[in-house]
C-alpha cells in the first residue's frame, strides 16, 4: 500500500512538470485560437537546451533553466514570424499544418544532428528524501519545485503586469483590444514566444529527470494536450493543477499495469473528457 | 452516371499503364518504384476524402494501413485464409472499427477531432505493442507457404501488385464516385460551414463517421496486400508516424478536395522522397525539406499543385476532377 503511496507522491512530482508543458500549449492555444502542433518539437529542443548548456558549462542545471527560457523565447519568436503570424485568423486547417510543418522541420534537424539515440543529463541533487523503504530523488522534487515558482511567475505576470494584463485582454477579445490602443501583433507574437519558452523550459526539467531523444516530446505532447483538455482552454495555471493529476494518475496506476499500456489509458481519458465536458473540469460551463 | 465521366477512363487508363509497365520486360526494379507509387497514392486519395472533402484533418490515418496489416496477415498466416478473402476482411474489419471510433470521435469538432486522431495513432500502437496474439513489438512472420497457395513467391508477388493497382485504382473512383454525389455534397457543406449544414438537415456525425469509415477500408486492404508481400510486421513498420504525416504533404501538395490532386500529389512526393533517400547528401533532410514543402505550401498556396492548373486553366476542372 505505501508502495501505491510512493507512487503516488513521485506521480505528483513529475506531474507538475507536464503542467507546465501544457501551460504553455494552453497559452498559445486561449491567445490566438492555434493549435501549436510544434510543442512536442520544443519540448524536446528544451531537453537538448539543456543536455548541451550542462555539457558545457558543468553548473547546477536547475539554475541553466534561466538561459533556457531565454533560447525558448527567442525560438518562439522565430517560429512565429516563421509559421504562424500568416495563419491566425485563418482557418484552424492553416495553422495545424504550418505548425506542424515546422514540427517536421526541427525534428528532421535534430534527427540528423542528435540521431535518435537517447541522452541524458547526468546532474544529480543530493538531497533525496527517504520515506521508508521508498526514496523519492532530489531531481523530482528540486523539478517539481521550479515547475510550481516558474507557474507562479508566470501566473503574476499575467495578472499584475501591463504587458500580461494586455495578453489576456487579446485572448478575451482581440477586436476590442485593438479598438484599446494595444498592438495585437506585438502581443501575439510575445504570448506565443512565452509558449514556447514554457514547453522548451518543461523539456529542460524533464530532462533532469529521464533520459530522452528528439522523438520523446512527442510523448510530452500528448500528455500536454490531454491536460490542456482537461484544464479548459485559456486557463494556464488549472494546466498546472490539472498536470498534477494527470501525474497522480499515472502514479496510481503504474504499480498495476505496464508502463506501455499508459498511451492508451491517457487517450482513453483525453476522448472521455472531450465528450463529457467539452470545457474543461476548470472551464466555464457556457458556450465560448 | 460516373461512366459518363471522362476522368472516369483516365483512371482506367493509368492504371493499365502502372501494369503494362513493368510487365513489358519483367521489370521487378519498376515494379518496386510503381508500388510504393500506388501505395502512396492510396493513402493520399483516402486522406483526400477527410481533409479535402470533408475538412477534417486526420494526422492518424496510417492506424488504418497497419491495422489492416496486422489483420490481413494474420488471417493469412495464422489462419490460412488466401490473399484476397484476408484482405478484404481486414478492410472490412478495420472499417467497422473505424465507425464505432468515428461515432465516438467525431462527435468532437475541427481541431479537437485533429487532437484525438494523434491519440488514436499512439492508442492504437500502444494497445498493438502490448497483443499477444499479434506478436507484441517483435511482430508476426509470413511462413512462406502461405506463397504455395498463390503458385510460388515470384508468381504471388506479381499477383500482390496486380491487386495493389486495383486498390489504387478503385481509391480514385471511390473519391470520384463520392464527389458527384448527395453524399460528397453533404460532406462538402460540413467542410464549409458545419452549423449550417446540420441546420439543412446533414446528419453531420453520421456522414463524418461514415466517410471516415469509408476512408479506412482501402487502406486497409492496401496495408494487407503491402505486408503480405513484404513478409513481416511489427509495430513500428506498420504505425510509421513519418508516414502518415507525409500522406498529409502529399496531399496538400498536390491540392486537397481534387482526386487527381491527391493522386498526382501522392506520386510526386513519392518520386521526390526516393530520391531523397538515396541521395547521399540529402538523405538525412528528407524529413526537412518536406516539412519546408508543406509550409510553402500552406503559407502560398493553399490549392496545391492542382489549384494552380485550376487557376492558369479553368476549363480543366471539367475534365480532370
Amino acid at each position: 500500500m505505501s508502495g501505491v503511496l510512493a507512487s503516488m507522491i513521485d506521480g505528483v512530482l513529475v506531474g507538475a512538470v507536464y503542467g507546465l508543458a501544457a501551460m504553455g500549449l494552453s497559452l498559445i492555444w486561449g491567445v490566438m485560437d492555434v493549435i501549436n502542433l510544434t510543442h512536442g518539437a520544443m519540448i524536446a529542443l528544451g531537453m537538448f537546451c539543456m543536455y548541451l548548456l550542462f555539457a558545457a558549462t558543468g553548473i547546477n542545471a536547475y539554475l541553466l533553466l534561466l538561459p533556457t527560457i531565454g533560447v525558448g523565447l527567442l525560438l518562439g519568436l522565430i517560429v512565429y514570424w516563421m509559421a504562424v503570424h500568416w495563419v491566425v485568423g485563418r482557418s484552424m486547417l492553416m495553422s495545424l499544418l504550418s505548425t506542424f510543418a515546422v514540427n517536421m522541420m526541427v525534428i528532421g534537424i535534430g534527427t540528423a544532428v542528435w540521431s535518435t539515440s537517447p541522452y541524458n543529463v547526468n546532474f544529480r541533487v543530493r538531497h533525496d528524501i527517504t520515506m521508508g523503504a521508498y526514496t523519492f530523488t532530489g531531481n523530482h522534487i528540486a523539478a517539481a519545485i521550479s515547475a510550481v515558482v516558474i507557474a507562479l511567475a508566470l501566473q503574476l505576470f499575467l495578472y499584475h503586469t501591463r504587458t500580461g494584463k494586455a495578453i489576456r485582454a487579446v485572448a478575451d477579445n482581440r477586436e476590442a483590444a485593438e479598438l484599446m490602443g494595444i498592438s495585437s501583433t506585438a502581443v501575439l507574437s510575445i504570448a506565443f514566444a512565452i509558449g514556447i519558452a514554457l514547453a522548451c523550459t518543461s523539456g529542460a526539467l524533464v530532462s533532469t529527470l529521464f533520459p530522452f531523444t528528439i522523438l520523446s516530446g512527442g510523448v510530452y505532447q500528448l500528455k500536454s494536450f490531454v491536460v490542456t483538455i482537461l484544464a479548459g482552454l485559456g486557463k494556464p495555471f488549472g494546466a498546472l493543477v490539472a498536470g498534477v493529476l494527470l501525474g497522480l494518475l499515472e502514479g496510481v496506476v503504474t504499480p498495476f499495469i505496464a508502463v506501455s499500456w499508459i498511451p492508451l489509458i491517457e487517450f482513453g481519458l483525453f476522448v472521455v473528457v472531450l465528450v463529457v465536458f467539452p470545457q474543461g473540469i476548470f472551464g466555464k460551463r457556457a458556450t465560448s | 452516371m460516373i461512366l459518363r465521366r471522362p476522368f472516369f477512363w483516365i483512371i482506367l487508363l493509368v492504371a493499365a499503364g502502372f501494369v503494362y509497365a513493368p510487365l513489358r520486360n519483367n521489370n521487378v526494379l519498376l515494379r518496386e518504384d510503381l508500388i510504393l507509387m500506388a501505395i502512396a497514392i492510396i493513402l493520399a486519395s483516402n486522406l483526400n476524402l477527410m481533409i479535402g472533402y470533408t475538412g477534417y484533418v486526420n494526422f492518424g490515418h496510417i492506424v488504418f494501413y497497419g491495422l489492416g496489416g496486422y489483420v490481413g496477415l494474420y488471417l493469412t498466416t495464422v489462419r490460412g485464409w488466401n490473399l484476397v478473402l484476408s484482405a478484404v476482411v481486414a478492410g472490412v474489419v478495420v472499417s467497422v472499427c473505424a465507425l464505432l471510433f468515428g461515432l465516438a470521435i467525431l462527435r468532437l469538432r475541427g481541431a479537437y477531432f485533429a487532437l484525438a486522431t494523434i491519440g488514436v495513432l499512439e492508442a492504437v500502437q500502444a494497445f498493438v505493442s502490448n497483443f499477444d496474439p499479434w506478436g507484441r513489438s517483435t511482430g508476426m512472420y509470413l511462413s512462406f507457404n502461405s506463397y504455395q497457395s498463390l503458385g510460388g513467391a515470384r508468381r504471388a508477388l506479381w499477383i500482390t501488385y496486380f491487386l495493389i493497382i486495383a486498390v489504387m485504382a478503385l481509391s480514385m473512383i471511390v473519391s470520384l464516385a463520392i464527389k458527384n454525389s448527395k453524399f460528397g455534397l453533404g460532406l462538402f457543406a460540413i467542410r464549409e460551414d458545419e452549423d449550417a449544414a446540420v441546420v439543412l438537415g446533414v446528419n453531420a456525425t453520421m456522414y463524418k463517421a461514415i466517410i471516415y469509415s469509408v476512408s479506412a477500408f482501402l487502406p486497409a486492404v492496401a496495408g494487407a496486400l503491402m505486408f503480405f508481400k513484404n513478409g513481416m510486421i511489427d509495430p513500428s513498420i506498420a504505425f510509421e508516424y513519418m508516414l502518415s504525416l507525409e500522406g498529409i504533404v502529399m496531399l496538400m501538395l498536390g491540392g486537397q478536395g481534387s482526386v487527381i490532386g491527391a493522386a498526382l500529389g501522392g506520386s510526386l512526393y513519392e518520386k521526390l522522397r526516393s530520391y531523397l533517400l538515396t541521395s547521399p547528401v540529402l538523405s538525412n533532410f528528407h524529413l526537412v525539406i518536406a516539412g519546408g514543402l508543406l509550409l510553402m505550401v500552406v503559407l502560398f498556396a493553399p490549392g496545391g499543385l492542382i489549384g494552380w492548373v485550376y487557376r492558369l486553366v479553368p476549363r480543366a476542372r471539367k475534365v480532370i476532377e
